[in-house]
C-alpha cells in the first residue's frame, strides 16, 4: 500500500470513527452550558445503540432504527434531567447511575441479539464526480453514509444558535449564572431540561451510528468507553462545537493511529492521549482572564434554586 | 414541559439514624423489584434469579467466601472514598488508583529482588503510595488551581487502564506466558495466604476492617478529622478558622488512594498472583465503591456492612450469569438501579416535596 493511500483509508476512517463522538459531544456540549453535567452518556449511547439495532432489524429499515435511537437517547436522558434539574440530586452520581443503567439494561434486554447481522444498514454512499477530485474525493465522498454528511453540518448550525442567537444567549446564561437569568424572567429549569434531552437524543443517535451504519451488529458494552471520551472532548473543545468537531476527528484520527502504527508506537499510548489532553487543558485554562474567556461554565453541577444563592 | 411546576421541593431538618436506614433498605427494594421486571422481560423469572442469587451468594461455603473475596476491594475502596466524599472531594478515580496499587505490587513482586520475608510488606507499601500518588494529582490540581475533581480522577482511571495494558502487552510481558499478554506468575512469597480452599486473602480483609475503624476514630475522634468535616461542610467557615484547604484535599487523597491502591495489591497478590487485564483485576470495584460509600453514607464503619452487600450482588450476579445465561452487564443494571433509587431517596430524606398542578 502505497503512503498515499494509507493516508486516504486513515482520514476516510476517522471521518467515520470520529461521527458518533462529535454527536456526542455537541450535545454534552449544550448540556453543560446550560450547566448540567451529564455523565451518563455512555449509558445514553449504549442504549440508542441497543434500540437502533432492534428496531432496524425488526422492521428492516435502518433509518426508522436510527429515529428510535434518538427518541430512547432523549427519553433516557430524561431520567438524568428530572434528577439533577427537579430532583437536585448529585448530578455526578445521577449521571453514573445512568451510565449503569443503560451498560446493564442494554446488556440484559439485548441479549437475544448478540450476533445476528443486520440485513439492511445505513447505505454507504459514493457521491458522482466529486469523489473523482484527487485525494479528498475517496476521504469525503466515497463509502460515507448520510449520517456523517448531517453530523458535519450539525457543526456550524450547533455553533451559530449557541453564540449568535437569543436562544443561545438565554442557554449560556443559564450556566452563567441562572440567578440573574431568572431573575430576567427566563426558566431555568425548562432551558436546562431542553439542553440535557438534545444531549440524549445526539448521544441516542451516536449509539445508533455505530449498530445500524459503522459496524451493523450489536454487541454487550460496544460503545467501549465511547462516553468519556465524549466527556473529555467536551472540555478540550472549550465548550465549543466548532472546536468539538476538529476534536472528534482529531482523537478519532488517533484511534485508528494506533492500530495503524502498533509497529512503531504502543497502541496504549495513542489511546491515552484524549484522556491526557483533558487534563492538559483544564490545566492550561486554569488561570485568570484565560478561565474567564473559555473556561466551563460557571454554574456547572449546580442545581439552581431560586433565592438560595 | 413544565416540570418545576408539579413539584415544590424544600429542605427539611436532617434526618435521624433510624430513617436513613429504613429509607435506604426501601431503596434497595425498590430496585430490586424494578431490575426483577426487567428479568421478567427477558423471559426469566424474577423469583428464580433472586432464588439463585440467595442461594449462591449466602446458601453454600462456597457462595459466601466469593461474597466475601469480592466485598474486600470493595471495603478498603469503599473506606477509603467516604474519607474523600467528607471532604467533597469527588474522588471517581479510585478504578484508576487500585490499578495502580496492582501495578506497584507487581513491579516490587516481579522485580525489586527484596529477600523473602519483606515482599508483601513492601508490596503493600508500594501499592498504597502508587495509589496515593494517582490521587494525589487530582487532588493538588483542584487545591491550587481550582480544576474540577470529577473530571481529573475520571480521566487519570483510563491512562490507568491504559498503562497496565501497555506494560502486559510490551515490557512487563511474562517470557514464559506463551505470548498472553500476562506478566509471569509472583513468586510464592509475594502472594497472599488465604482460608483453605476459598479464595479469601485474609490478610488484606483484616486490613480493611481495621482501616474501617482506623478511618472511622480519624473522622470523629481527630482534629484532622474535624478539619476534613469543616471544609467539606462549610469551606468559608474552614477558611475562617484557618484550616488549610489545600493540606485537608491533599490528605484526605492521599488516604482514598492510598486504601484503593492497596485494595489493588490484595488484588493481584492474593487473586490473580500476577499483572493481567485492566477489565481482570478490577471489574469495576472503583466504580462499585462510590455506591458502597454512597450508601454507608460516609461512615467507614458502615462500609462494612454495605461493602458486604455489593459483595452478595457481585457473586449473586455471578451465579446467574452462569445459570440464566444472562449477560455479565446485569451486575451493572443492579448498581445502576440502586444508585438511582438511592438518589430519589436522598430526597426524600433532606426534602419535603409537595405536588401542586398550578403554576409556580
Amino acid at each position: 500500500m502505497g503512503w498515499e493511500t494509507w493516508l486516504i483509508v486513515t482520514l476516510s476512517r476517522t471521518l467515520a470513527y470520529g461521527t458518533p463522538l462529535l454527536l456526542g459531544t455537541l450535545g454534552e456540549i449544550y448540556a453543560e452550558r446550560s450547566g448540567v453535567l451529564n455523565l451518563g452518556i455512555e449509558g445514553m449511547m449504549i442504549m440508542g445503540a441497543y434500540a437502533g439495532f432492534s428496531t432496524a432489524y425488526t422492521t428492516g429499515s435502518p433509518w426508522l432504527g436510527i429515529m428510535v435511537a434518538a427518541l430512547v437517547g432523549g427519553a433516557f436522558s430524561l431520567i438524568h434531567a428530572f434528577a439533577s434539574i427537579t430532583l437536585k440530586a448529585n448530578q455526578v452520581v445521577s449521571g453514573l447511575s445512568l451510565t449503569m443503567l443503560g451498560l446493564g439494561l442494554s446488556g440484559v434486554l439485548g441479549r437475544g441479539w448478540e450476533g445476528k447481522p443486520l440485513p439492511v444498514s445505513i447505505p454507504e454512499i459514493t457521491v458522482p464526480s466529486l469523489s473523482k477530485i484527487p485525494f479528498l474525493g475517496p476521504i469525503l465522498f466515497e463509502g460515507q453514509n448520510l449520517i456523517v454528511y448531517l453530523t458535519i453540518l450539525l457543526v456550524p448550525l450547533l455553533w451559530y444558535i449557541l453564540y449568535r442567537t437569543r436562544i443561545g444567549i438565554t442557554i449560556r446564561s443559564v450556566g452563567e449564572n441562572p440567578a440573574t437569568a431568572d431573575s430576567l424572567g427566563i426558566n431555568v429549569g425548562r432551558v436546562r431540561y431542553l439542553c440535557v434531552v438534545v444531549g440524549g437524543i445526539l448521544a441516542g443517535v451516536a449509539g445508533g451510528y455505530l449498530s445500524v451504519a459503522y459496524r451493523p451488529a450489536w454487541t454487550e458494552g460496544m460503545t467501549a468507553g465511547m462516553g468519556w471520551i465524549v466527556i473529555a472532548l467536551t472540555i478540550f473543545a472549550f465548550w465549543n462545537p466548532a472546536i468539538g468537531m476538529l476534536g472528534a476527528y482529531l482523537f478519532a484520527a488517533l484511534y485508528h493511529l494506533s492500530f495503524r502504527l502498533q509497529p512503531w508506537v504502543a497502541p496504549e499510548f495513542l489511546k491515552a492521549m484524549p484522556y491526557a489532553f483533558a487534563i492538559v487543558v483544564l490545566i492550561a485554562v486554569s488561570r485568570g482572564t484565560l478561565q474567564k474567556k473559555m473556561g466551563a461554565p460557571a454554574a456547572l453541577t449546580l442545581p439552581y434554586t431560586r433565592g438560595e444563592e | 414541559m413544565k416540570p418545576l411546576s408539579l413539584f415544590r421541593v424544600e429542605r427539611r431538618p436532617i434526618p435521624s439514624g433510624q430513617v436513613v436506614v429504613l429509607v435506604s433498605i426501601l431503596a434497595i427494594l425498590a430496585a430490586l423489584v424494578v431490575a426483577g421486571a426487567f428479568f421478567q422481560a427477558y423471559g426469566v423469572s424474577a423469583i428464580r434469579a433472586y432464588q439463585l442469587i440467595v442461594k449462591g451468594a449466602l446458601g453454600s461455603k462456597l457462595g459466601l467466601a466469593e461474597t466475601v473475596r469480592r466485598a474486600i476491594p470493595l471495603l478498603l475502596c469503599g473506606v477509603g472514598l467516604t474519607i474523600a466524599f467528607r471532604a467533597l472531594f469527588w474522588n471517581i478515580g479510585a478504578e484508576g488508583q487500585l490499578l495502580l496499587g496492582a501495578v506497584a505490587a507487581a513491579g516490587v513482586a516481579l522485580f525489586s529482588g527484596l529477600p523473602d520475608v519483606l515482599l508483601l510488606p513492601a508490596m503493600f507499601i508500594a501499592g498504597f503510595f502508587a495509589g496515593a500518588l494517582w490521587g494525589l494529582i487530582p487532588a493538588a490540581l483542584k487545591a491550587r488551581l481550582g480544576i474540577n475533581d470529577v473530571i481529573t480522577t475520571l480521566m487519570m482511571n483510563y491512562i490507568a487502564i491504559y498503562l497496565v495494558e501497555w506494560l502486559i502487552h510490551g515490557p512487563w510481558r511474562g517470557p514464559t506466558m506463551r505470548g498472553f499478554a500476562y506478566t509471569d506468575k509472583f513468586p510464592s512469597a509475594a502472594t497472599l495466604p488465604t482460608i483453605s480452599w476459598t479464595r479469601i486473602h485474609w490478610p488484606t480483609l483484616l486490613l480493611g476492617l481495621a482501616l474501617a475503624v482506623l478511618a472511622y476514630l480519624l473522622i470523629t475522634r481527630t482534629r484532622a478529622g474535624f478539619e476534613i468535616r469543616v471544609v467539606g461542610e462549610n469551606p468559608d467557615a474552614a477558611r475562617f478558622a484557618g484550616i488549610s484547604g489545600f493540606k485537608t484535599t491533599l490528605l484526605v487523597m492521599l488516604i482514598s488512594g492510598g486504601l484503593a491502591g492497596l485494595a489493588g495489591v490484595g488484588e493481584v497478590a492474593g487473586i490473580h498472583k500476577m499483572l493481567l487485564g485492566p477489565t481482570h483485576i478490577s471489574m469495576g470495584y472503583g466504580y462499585t465503591a462510590i455506591i458502597v460509600a454512597w450508601l454507608a453514607r460516609r461512615n467507614p464503619l458502615a462500609v462494612i456492612v454495605t461493602s458486604l452487600l455489593f459483595g452478595i450482588i457481585m457473586s449473586g450476579g455471578d451465579v446467574i450469569r452462569v445459570s440464566l445465561g444472562l449477560p455479565f452487564q446485569v451486575i451493572n443494571l443492579f448498581n445502576g438501579l440502586i444508585l438511582f433509587f438511592l438518589i430519589g431517596s436522598e430526597l426524600l430524606m433532606h426534602y419535603k416535596i409537595s405536588f401542586s398542578f398550578g403554576r409556580r
